[in-house]
């Protein structure tokens, strides 16, 4: 028989080092387990929780009314007519549609993204940071906060041996980062978060990241997660200030992803987006520091994952540069538009004097306070179960617990070749039905295990998933400080097949 | 700060499509009149991609119905909307985690709309299998490609992954694979044999790539972009006996797979020629099959939504298709739905049944009618020929261009189509693309505009790219004739345009001295034949 042309001998060897934690085996399991229970496999449980990605609507959050009407209103314009939309959804639709080509928005869009969006983007970045100028030329629309983050680390990655682009990213990090730097051959450096302080960023270990990277490569880009993902801290000002002078002393582009500024949780915290800091730290700062920050319309209190709505600010990059990324965003064309106009009623949402104000308000107080309280809960529950320590949960979505795994549990993942939390978690999933990633796919203090779960679901749904982890965590230690490990044929074979698949 | 030389050389090493620029152009010009400045046109008319709302096409009413109802589902109970219009909406949105199109789906899509893919193909294929596990959907059909594409690639130098790639190809294609680190080998398709794809052409092209990469797949565009040809089953054989033969997987773009014109050609898919070829090939042979919502039918670019039918690869490798579009976190939800609409349309008896056909039957009525009038047109117009059009959405003609044109394009360093080309927007606002983005030049010019246009725009744009290529034959041709002239009269002339601004300098020559005139002549050049009137005059008068 003829050979093919792609095998796993001729693959792209760095498309073959791409993990990706967040989809990976335990989400291909989980979804395997929801199709057998549909078909009335009998299982331990009767439902699966998906509580392994930032999904707000798969959780049954609601959409925001507003952005809907106006969504819906560019994307069937006959509806501009029916009394039974509100003026101001209205008045925003047809001005999107005024700037989209052919008024539709079945058009290619400028690569940067429809022009009175970008402009919108801006007025609300100025208002945000109380005045900060904001220029509607720095703005472009992405493909969510993704497609920014990997065009602008694809623009800044180059030179070959000692001189290859190295990357900071926290650890624990979101796996796009990893990702990203594997499949464009970037030097990956880990920088570690102070989970014994909740989480800070702390400077020394920055500067000792990048003082031990630099004698191999050349670190050239520092990428920052606040709120944290899946980490949860939310920086202070003070914190900020100090990884930008960093920034600045060695001349790093700053990479902010901060996509969950309007998930802020905890009263004594607030968010500070880089920019602001990098303003009141003076013209110096401000003139110097590359500077991108990105931005979707998945998180905060829209959770409007499905549109892939993003945008990202660039400050300070060189003219040529420039030119460069958007040579490099034209490639892929456009993003969706009808994202652009979601993102565009997350920046220009109703104005006190408007009709739907009233409506928007209760709805955007009504999922954020929801939020705030599920953190809260998440973290009491997990703190309340002997062998798991949870930090406060200060923002965007996510508990990432430490859990105490015993040496025969390791013992029996090492010999099955998996990660121990990776064991831990694929049982939680098997018993529970409860799906959450383990943390050995965000990266994590050598000898520490974590998981990441999301605190989504509904505060009852929420309550027995904590609940039944709680079982679960329990029987799990009993059964790994109880003599040999039991392990039968049949999971020693599932779990060999199990790692086969790729991450 | 970071300075250009520290930027990733494969993204500096994308090459810059003239197309860039003459956009920019086109966007000064409009804010240009939109500030009032007076030109001898209203607006800017853009044909030169293939964006068929952007020139007022309309949408499929049932196709933005359906989806309205997903984004704001309060509409359901809306009796205004015909009844299987909401049905369909409720269908997809139970298909929607949560029942709503603002969750995440799998990277590859959602499985319901991957299923009624795999059926769509299975009925165009006349019955060959398709299986949703092998329907991978993703932001447009760019982006499907640049995951394969990203897949094939490895090595360097004369190891380096090549791509045999169609001149003309889609003014896309080129960029993408610099963006990938691809190299692109280019094999020309037969012009005057209506752009078909030529074997022994294959071969050289295959040849030339020897030593310089390692050739691994073959790109081809049916319907082509931007040639208008549409591939017979004997073209597509031969293409899949070659590819098995060196062992090269196919790319295959379908986008215009809906375009198909009159009665001459039909549209084959090459999986149902491949699966008709028995058995050595049909399961060996690695293909890959592009579609898109940007098709000639839906038009919703901006939805950004497409699919790959992926044929015999290695189940191990497939995987990694996943993996890389879990970059992506997933495909915009709109789009997906909008997928299932296209693929699954309202059928007889169904409220929206007649109002979808007599929409897609106008689409269809106005590309085959506007194709015949464009093609008639341009054919009719000194130094312009054009290929007969069998399918999708261009036009692609061929341009002569007097010499003078390619001179002046010398001195500004431009390719000669892109310098018409901007001349034409400057001067009557029309926007076409020089053929010289479709992968590079043999000399040849040619221009590409998209034809699915409203008829009105068409006439729009037809008249002034008449007048304005007529306009350019006859100047030049009084340019000609005073240099003829004025040689017996001691009169050189050399002429060239320097950004909008016509240059003349005419060696004059004087009780044997000469001397130099530079003359400045404002676009546009209607007024050449008067200055060259009043110039010559004066020259007389001189000499006398």
């Amino acid at each position: 028989m003829r050979e093919r042309t792609l095998t796993m001998d001729t693959l792209n060897p760095q498309v073959k080092a791409v993990e990706y934690a967040v989809r990976g085996p335990i989400v291909l399991k989980a979804g395997d387990l929801e199709r057998r229970l549909q078909q009335g496999d009998k299982q331990p449980f009767t439902e699966v929780i998906k509580a392994n990605i930032g999904d707000a609507h798969a959780m049954g959050q609601q959409p925001i009314t507003f952005l809907r009407q106006v969504v819906a209103l560019c994307c069937f314009p006959e509806l501009l007519d029916s009394p039974a939309f509100p003026d101001d959804a209205k008045q925003r639709a047809k001005r999107i549609l005024q700037d989209c080509g052919g008024q539709s928005l079945g058009s290619y869009s400028a690569s940067q993204g429809v022009e009175c969006i970008r402009r919108d983007i801006a007025d609300y970045i100025t208002h945000r940071d109380q005045g900060v100028p904001s220029d509607w030329n720095n703005i472009y629309l992405t493909t969510g906060a993704s497609d920014g983050i990997m065009s602008i680390l694809k623009l800044l990655v180059s030179g070959q041996g000692s001189s290859r682009t190295g990357v900071m990213i926290p650890i624990p990090q979101y796996p796009l980062y990893s990702a990203a730097i594997s499949e464009l051959g970037a030097v990956q450096i880990n920088y570690y978060l102070d989970e014994a302080n909740c989480w800070a960023l702390d400077i020394e270990e920055l500067q000792r990241a990048y003082l031990t990277a630099k004698q191999h490569c050349q670190p050239r880009v520092l990428c920052i997660i606040n709120p944290g993902n899946p980490t949860g801290q939310v920086q202070s000002k003070k914190c900020i200030e100090e990884v930008l002078h960093f920034a600045y002393e060695e001349n790093l582009f700053v990479m902010a992803d901060e996509v969950y500024q309007d998930n802020v949780y905890s009263s004594d915290c607030q968010f500070h987006s880089f920019k602001k800091v990098l303003c009141e730290m003076g013209p110096e700062y401000f003139n110097n520091v590359e500077l991108a920050s990105f931005h979707s319309t998945s998180k905060g209190y829209t959770g409007e994952c499905g549109f892939r709505g993003g945008y990202m600010e660039v400050l300070n990059m060189d003219a040529q540069v420039k030119a460069q990324l958007i040579k490099l965003l034209s490639v892929r064309l456009c993003p969706p538009v009808s994202g652009q106009a979601a993102m565009n009623v997350i920046v220009n949402p109703p104005k006190v004097h408007e009709p739907s104000y009233a409506q928007f308000t209760k709805e955007k107080s009504s999922v954020l306070d929801a939020l705030a309280h599920k953190a809260n809960l998440t973290e009491q529950t997990l703190n309340s179960v002997p062998g798991i320590k949870c930090n406060p949960v200060q923002g965007a979505m996510y508990a990432f617990p430490q859990i105490f795994i015993p040496p025969r549990a390791i013992q029996e993942a090492q010999s099955l070749s998996i990660a121990p939390d990776m064991l831990y978690c694929l049982k939680l999933l098997e018993e529970t039905g409860i799906c959450v990633v383990p943390g050995s796919g965000f990266g994590q203090r050598e000898g520490t295990y974590h998981f990441r779960m999301t605190i989504l679901p509904n505060p009852e749904k929420l309550e027995i998933l904590l609940e039944k982890l709680k079982k679960f965590h329990l029987r799990f230690l009993e059964e790994y400080s109880q003599q040999e490990p039991q392990i039968t044929r049949t999971t020693e074979e599932q779990h060999r097949q199990k790692s086969k698949q790729p991450d | 700060m970071s300075s250009v030389q520290h930027v990733n050389p494969r993204v500096r090493g994308i090459r810059v499509s003239p197309h860039g620029a003459l956009q920019s152009l086109a966007a000064h010009i409009t804010q240009e009149l939109i500030t009032g400045a007076q030109k001898p046109f209203k607006e800017v008319i853009d044909v030169s991609s293939g964006d068929p709302h952007k020139t007022g096409m309309k949408p499929i009413s049932f196709v933005r119905q359906v989806l309205a109802v997903c984004l704001y589902p309060e509409l359901l109970k809306d009796n205004s909307l015909p009844v299987d219009v909401r049905l369909r909406a409720q269908r997809l949105l139970e298909v929607c985690d949560g029942e709503s199109v603002g969750s995440y789906t799998a990277s590859s899509g959602l499985l319901h709309v991957k299923q009624s893919i795999a059926d769509f193909i299975m009925r165009r294929d006349a019955g060959v299998p398709s299986y949703a596990k092998d329907i991978f959907i993703s932001a447009g059909s760019q982006r499907a490609l640049m995951v394969v594409v990203k897949l094939l690639v490895s090595g360097e130098g004369a190891t380096q992954t090549g791509v045999l790639t169609p001149i003309p190809c889609p003014h896309t294609l080129p960029m993408l694979l610099d963006e990938a680190g691809v190299t692109l080998v280019p094999y020309q398709l037969i012009e005057d044999r209506g752009w078909t794809v030529d074997v022994d052409e294959l071969h050289r092209a295959l040849k030339t790539a020897r030593g310089r990469c390692e050739l691994r797949a073959i790109y081809i565009s049916n319907p082509g972009n931007p040639t208008g040809h549409v591939q017979d089953r004997k073209s597509i054989e031969e293409v899949i006996q070659f590819a098995a033969a060196e062992r090269l997987l196919l790319l295959v773009d379908e986008v215009q797979q809906d375009s198909v014109l009159g009665h001459s050609r039909e549209f084959i898919s090459y999986k149902k020629v491949l699966f008709e070829m028995g058995k050595e090939y049909c399961e060996t042979v690695e293909l890959v099959s592009f579609t898109s919502l940007s098709s000639a039918c839906m038009g919703e670019c901006g939805l950004r939504a497409g699919y790959m039918e992926v044929v015999n690869m290695d189940p191990e490798v497939m995987l990694f298709v996943d993996t890389m579009l879990c970059t992506d976190i997933s495909t915009p939800v709109t789009g997906q739905l909008a997928l299932d609409l296209m693929v699954n349309p309202p059928k007889p008896g169904d409220p929206s049944c007649d109002m979808y056909t007599q929409e897609i039957n106008l689409i269809r009525a106005t590309l085959s009618q506007n194709a015949q009038r464009a093609q008639e047109f341009l054919n009719g117009l000194p130094g312009m020929s054009c290929q007969p059009v069998m399918g999708g959405i261009y036009l692609y003609p061929h341009l002569q261009l007097p010499s003078e044109i390619t001179e002046q394009a010398k001195e500004l360093e431009v390719e000669a189509d892109v310098l018409y080309c901007q001349r034409l927007l400057e001067e009557e606002g029309v926007f076409v693309g020089a053929g010289c983005q479709h992968g590079g030049t043999t000399g040849n010019h040619h221009l590409r505009f998209c034809i699915l246009v409203p008829p009105h725009t068409l006439e729009e744009v037809l008249a002034r790219l008449g007048s304005f290529h007529l306009r350019l034959w006859a100047d030049v041709r009084t340019l000609t004739e005073v240099c003829e002239e004025s040689r017996q009269t001691s009169f050189n002339v050399k002429g060239y345009w320097k950004k909008k601004v016509f240059v003349w300098e005419p060696a004059v020559r004087t009780d044997r001295k000469i001397r130099n005139i530079r003359l400045c002549v404002l676009a546009p050049p209607v007024t050449l034949e008067e200055v060259l009137a009043l110039l010559r005059s004066f020259h007389l008068r001189l000499l006398g």
